[in-house]
C-alpha cells in the first residue's frame, strides 16, 4: 500500500515534468516508474474479492455469472465483449452484463445502478468487477463474435454513430479517432477505425487515470468522450454505448488486450 | 407435454434459423434504426439538451459520407456551401478585428458547451487543440493545419487596407462558419452554432492577422 501511495506522488509530480513530451513518451515512463505498482491492480483485487463475496438481497455470489463463456468462466470473456446474450435478447458489453448478472444472482436492481453516478456505491463495485474481469482477459487477442444477427447489426449501428455529426460543435467520434497519427494538444490520437488503434484503444479499458486518480470503466471513458462532444448525456449500458462498443471491438480484432492500463 | 417439447423445439429452430441465415436488413433500415437507438440512449444534462442529437441536413449528408468513404457530390456540397455562406454576416460595426491578447486566451481555452460548463460561462475556441498557432505554445494538435504566420504568409501587412480585404473576409467566414468553403469540414461552425460571440471571433481574427501578433512573429 505504502509503496503505491509513493508511487502516486511521483505521478503527480511527473506529469508536471512530463507536459511537453508526446504523451506516448510519458506513459511509456509512467509504466515503467510504477514498474509492478499499477495503482489499477488495487480495484482488480477489489473486484476479485467481490466476484466470491455473498452479497445482495440474494446473499449470492457471482461465481455462476455468465459473461458469455458459461457459467462463471470469466478467462477470456473480456476479448469477446460485447456479445449476444440469449437470455436477455440483447448484445451487452462487459459493465452491462454484470448489472444483468448483479440482478439475476445477487437481487440487485439493474435500472437502479444503471442510474447510479459514476463513482459512487455499487457503480464503483461494477468498476472494480470490471477491472479485474478485463485483467484476466490480460495479453489475448479480442475476437469478438458476429456470427448472430443482432451482433452485426450493432456493429453496422456503431459504424453510424461513431461517425454522426452533431451537437453544438458538430463533432463525431470520427472528428478524431477516424485518421492515423493525429492528436490533440500533445494527447495522441488512436484511429479507432482500424488496428493497431481501436485495439489498443478500445482495448486499455478499464484503465487507471493518472491525471484524476481515478478508475475508469469502457462506459465512463464512453460518457467522458461526448461529455467533450458536447453532445447529451449517454445513459449508462445504452445501446449507443454498446454499439459503439461493437464497431471498436471488431475492429480491434486481433488486437492485444492491455486493460486494465494507465492512461493520461 | 408433448405439444410443450415441440414448441421450444420450434422455438429454438426459429431462434438457430434466424441466427444463421438472416441476412442484414437494407442501409435505409439500419439509418432508421440508428435514428431509434440514438432516441433511447441519450438523456439531457445541464445545457446539452436532446436536440444536439438531431443533425441537421448537413451533418446527416456528411456524416453519411464519412462512414461509407463515398465523397458527397458537387451538387450536394454546393448547396451545404451556399447555405452555409447564407449565415455569415460582416461585423456590425465594419470593424473584424480585436484584441490579439484577448484572442489568445480565447485560442487557449477549451472549455465551453459541455453538460459540466455553466451555460453563461464564456466559451473557448479549442483553437489549439486541433492548429499550432503561435510559436511559443508547443502543446498543439494536429487535425488542422499549422496557422502559425497566417497573416505574414498571406502578406497582410495592414488589415485594414485594400489588398488585404479578401483575406480578411475570408477568414472572418471561415471562423464564423467553415463549411461555407468546404462542406464537410471538420471545424466547428463557431458563429453559426454560437459558440464564440461576434467580439471573440474579432479577438481571434486579431490573433491570426494583427502583423503586431505573435502568431506573425
Amino acid at each position: 500500500m505504502k509503496k503505491i501511495v509513493i508511487a502516486l506522488g511521483l505521478i503527480g509530480m511527473s506529469a508536471f515534468a512530463l507536459a511537453q513530451k508526446s504523451s506516448s513518451d510519458s506513459i511509456a515512463e509512467y509504466r515503467q516508474m510504477l514498474q509492478d505498482g499499477n495503482p489499477a491492480d488495487l480495484f482488480e483485487a477489489k473486484g476479485e474479492g467481490l466476484w466470491t463475496q455473498k452479497r445482495g438481497p440474494k446473499n449470492a455470489t457471482l461465481e455462476k455469472c455468465d459473461l458469455g463463456k458459461g457459467p462463471g468462466v470469466v478467462k477470456g470473456a473480456w476479448v469477446e465483449l460485447p456479445r449476444y446474450f440469449a437470455d436477455t435478447g440483447r448484445v451487452q458489453d462487459l459493465e452491462s452484463r454484470l448489472l444483468t448478472c448483479m440482478q439475476e444472482l445477487q437481487g440487485f436492481n439493474a435500472d437502479e445502478i444503471a442510474k447510479t453516478p459514476f463513482g459512487k456505491d455499487e457503480q464503483n463495485n461494477v468498476t472494480a468487477i470490471a477491472t479485474w474481469v478485463a485483467a484476466e482477459s490480460k495479453g489475448m487477442k479480442f475476437n469478438l463474435s458476429q456470427s448472430h444477427i443482432e451482433e452485426r447489426k450493432m456493429y453496422e449501428v456503431g459504424k453510424r454513430i461513431f461517425f454522426m455529426r452533431g451537437g453544438s460543435h458538430d463533432f463525431a467520434c470520427a472528428t478524431c479517432h477516424a485518421q492515423d497519427d493525429k492528436r490533440i494538444r500533445l494527447q495522441d490520437l488512436p484511429n479507432l477505425t482500424k488496428n493497431p488503434g481501436a485495439g489498443n484503444g478500445f482495448g486499455a479499458w478499464p484503465a487507471y487515470r493518472v491525471s484524476n486518480g481515478q478508475m475508469w470503466g469502457a462506459q465512463l471513458r464512453l460518457n467522458d468522450c461526448y461529455r467533450q462532444q458536447r453532445f447529451p448525456y449517454p445513459l449508462f449500458g445504452s445501446e449507443v454505448t454498446i454499439a459503439l462498443g461493437v464497431y471498436m471491438g471488431v475492429n480491434g480484432k486481433g488486437g492485444e488486450t492491455v486493460a486494465p492500463a494507465i492512461k493520461r | 407435454m408433448q405439444s410443450k417439447y415441440l414448441l421450444s423445439f420450434a422455438a429454438l429452430a426459429v431462434t438457430v434459423l434466424t441466427a444463421c441465415t438472416t441476412p442484414l436488413p437494407s442501409s435505409a433500415d439500419l439509418d432508421k434504426l440508428t435514428k431509434d437507438v440514438v432516441a433511447r440512449s441519450f438523456r439531457a444534462e445541464g445545457q446539452a439538451q436532446l436536440d444536439r442529437v438531431n443533425p441537421d441536413e448537413d451533418n446527416l449528408l456528411c456524416a453519411q459520407a464519412d462512414q461509407t468513404g463515398v465523397e458527397i457530390n458537387e451538387k450536394l456540397a454546393t448547396a451545404i456551401e451556399a447555405r452555409n455562406m447564407q449565415t455569415i454576416k460582416p461585423p456590425a460595426d465594419g470593424k473584424y478585428l480585436g484584441d490579439f491578447k484577448e484572442g489568445e486566451k480565447i485560442a487557449q481555452s477549451g472549455s465551453g458547451k459541455t453538460w459540466t460548463d455553466k451555460a453563461d460561462a464564456a466559451n473557448g475556441g479549442n483553437c489549439y487543440n486541433c492548429h499550432q498557432i503561435s510559436k511559443e505554445e508547443l502543446s498543439y494538435g494536429t487535425l488542422g493545419p499549422s496557422l502559425y504566420n497566417y497573416g505574414k504568409m498571406r502578406g497582410v501587412a495592414n488589415p485594414s487596407s485594400p489588398e488585404s480585404k479578401l483575406i480578411v473576409e475570408y477568414t472572418w467566414g471561415k471562423i464564423n462558419n467553415p463549411r461555407a468553403y468546404n462542406a464537410c469540414s471538420s471545424m466547428p461552425r463557431f458563429g453559426h452554432k454560437g459558440v464564440l460571440t461576434e467580439i471573440q471571433i474579432k479577438h481571434v481574427m486579431a490573433l491570426l492577422l494583427d502583423p503586431a501578433s505573435p502568431v506573425n512573429k
